[in-house]
């Protein structure tokens, strides 16, 4: 089996072995539980306000999870390995990537279905958003891969990764919010999946970067 | 010239009359243009004295937005080059760079006031000048967080090169978007949009600021190379004691 697909099942078995998508969608669903009660009742503030209030929540939540990205390995040695071996970086940061997508992302996407309900978001608008996400998480992840790298050797390193990272999350909130406010997959959901294979296809190059620096 | 300057020790010799007199002319540009600027232009005829704000909010933008460009060609040229002093100039500039986009959203929002009758307004202009200083923090704290000085440095580099898409995001927000602020006046197709007699003290205060910049950079970076030769001599000492 080549190294980037068992980097993928390794990170894959590692997310499932540590909770896989528990925390963070905990924390999603625990932090969309204190909106309304911080909000009120008031039936159609909490129907324009949610869907984006779900979105920053999202993006919190994926900060969470790549804060340790890479500093286990870089602690451990296994970068070094990885950075010897014959496949390339760029491949198996993407490898990284795409099983935290597998593993947290698309859990919290589908997660976002019960949490807009919640909000009292009409049922029709529903998909909209759990797409929205799906995509939104990938873009997340394709950027916050570069502020992980970037800050692997930081320790206590969380909020710092947050001010690296959050002014490149600012297109994919911009745009997921608005499909996820007025629903359809019209101009609004194109640009978003836009940012999201932007951020795939180039994140793990700056990423690479990145990590061939910290093994230095 | 670029090669040259590589030398620390040539640098250093460089920057000690450099600095001087960069200083010196921030100083001259900054007379002549303050006093013509605030008092001697032509008041706005729609906004009256109040527009003079301009002289101070545009040339901070136009600079904040520069020495971010010079920042990312410092950094390109660090990585790729390995040369010397890149990184120190690039940190050397952050700061500087990071005080003019904050005074460019001070002045501006005071300027917007009165004028657009809010202080923030969530456009294109607006949210991407405040992404480019969160950016510049974001770059400030990553040197601070890293221990190794080297390492550090192409970090922040790395970082530095991932932000400079928002330039031209922050320079044609006012085309692409309907944006509350105004589009724009000189840097545009077909050349300048504004009488001489108000592009003129504009002019100098943007000499002055980039002479300002000059003179704070040179200074910045003979800080931190005499840093570093008092870090050095430090850890000569304690390994021969």
């Amino acid at each position: 089996m080549s190294a980037v697909a068992s980097v993928f099942k390794r990170e894959l078995a590692l997310a499932w072995r540590t909770g896989g998508p528990a925390a963070p969608v905990g924390f999603f669903l625990g932090a969309t539980t204190l909106l309304p009660l911080a909000m009120g009742t008031d039936r159609a503030l909490l129907q324009s306000a949610g869907p984006p209030l779900i979105w920053v929540t999202a993006a919190l939540a994926a900060l969470m999870t790549l804060e340790r990205l890479f500093q286990a390995d870089l602690e451990d040695g296994s970068l070094d390995q990885l950075l010897l071996g014959a496949a390339p970086m760029e491949l198996i940061v993407l490898a990284k990537g795409a099983a935290l997508w597998l593993a947290v992302g698309l859990p919290l996407a589908i997660a976002g279905a019960p949490a807009a309900i919640a909000l009292q978001t009409p049922l029709a608008a529903v998909p909209a958003i759990v797409a929205s996400l799906a995509l939104g998480m990938a873009a997340f992840i394709g950027v916050g891969l570069i502020g992980a790298a970037v800050t692997a050797g930081v320790r206590r390193g969380g909020v710092l990764i947050a001010l690296i990272v959050l002014p490149f999350f600012a297109p994919a909130i911009i745009f997921g919010a608005a499909v996820a406010g007025h629903g359809g997959f019209g101009a609004a959901f194109l640009m978003l999946a836009g940012c999201a294979l932007g951020a795939v296809a180039l994140g793990p190059v700056a990423a690479a970067a990145a990590l061939r620096l910290q093994a230095e | 010239m670029l090669d040259a300057l590589a030398n620390p020790q040539r640098f250093m010799a460089f920057s000690a009359w450099a600095t001087p007199a960069l200083a010196l002319l921030a100083a001259l540009l900054f007379a002549v243009g303050i006093p013509w600027a605030l008092v001697y232009s032509p008041a706005d005829y729609l906004q009256g004295d109040s527009a003079r704000i301009m002289y101070v909010h545009v040339p901070a933008a136009w600079w904040a937005l520069m020495i971010y460009g010079f920042m990312g060609v410092a950094s390109l040229i660090g990585l790729v080059w390995r040369h010397a002093l890149a990184d120190v100039a690039a940190r050397a500039a952050a700061p500087i760079g990071a005080t003019f986009a904050g005074l460019c959203l001070v002045t501006g929002s005071i300027w917007g006031a009165p004028t657009w009758g809010t202080w923030w307004e969530w456009d294109g202009r607006l949210t991407s000048m405040l992404v480019l200083f969160i950016t510049y923090l974001g770059y400030l704290a990553l040197w601070s967080a890293i221990e190794d000085e080297a390492k550090a440095a192409r970090l922040a580099a790395i970082l530095c090169l991932v932000g400079v898409i928002n330039l031209p995001i922050v320079h044609f927000s006012v085309t692409w978007w309907s944006t509350l602020h105004q589009p724009a006046s000189v840097f545009r197709p077909g050349g300048s949009a504004i009488d001489p007699s108000m592009l003129a003290p504009l002019l100098i205060m943007a000499g002055a600021y980039a002479a300002l910049f000059g003179a704070l950079l040179l200074a910045n970076m003979r800080a931190a190379i005499y840093q570093r030769r008092v870090e050095a001599a430090m850890t000569r000492r304690a390994r021969s004691a």
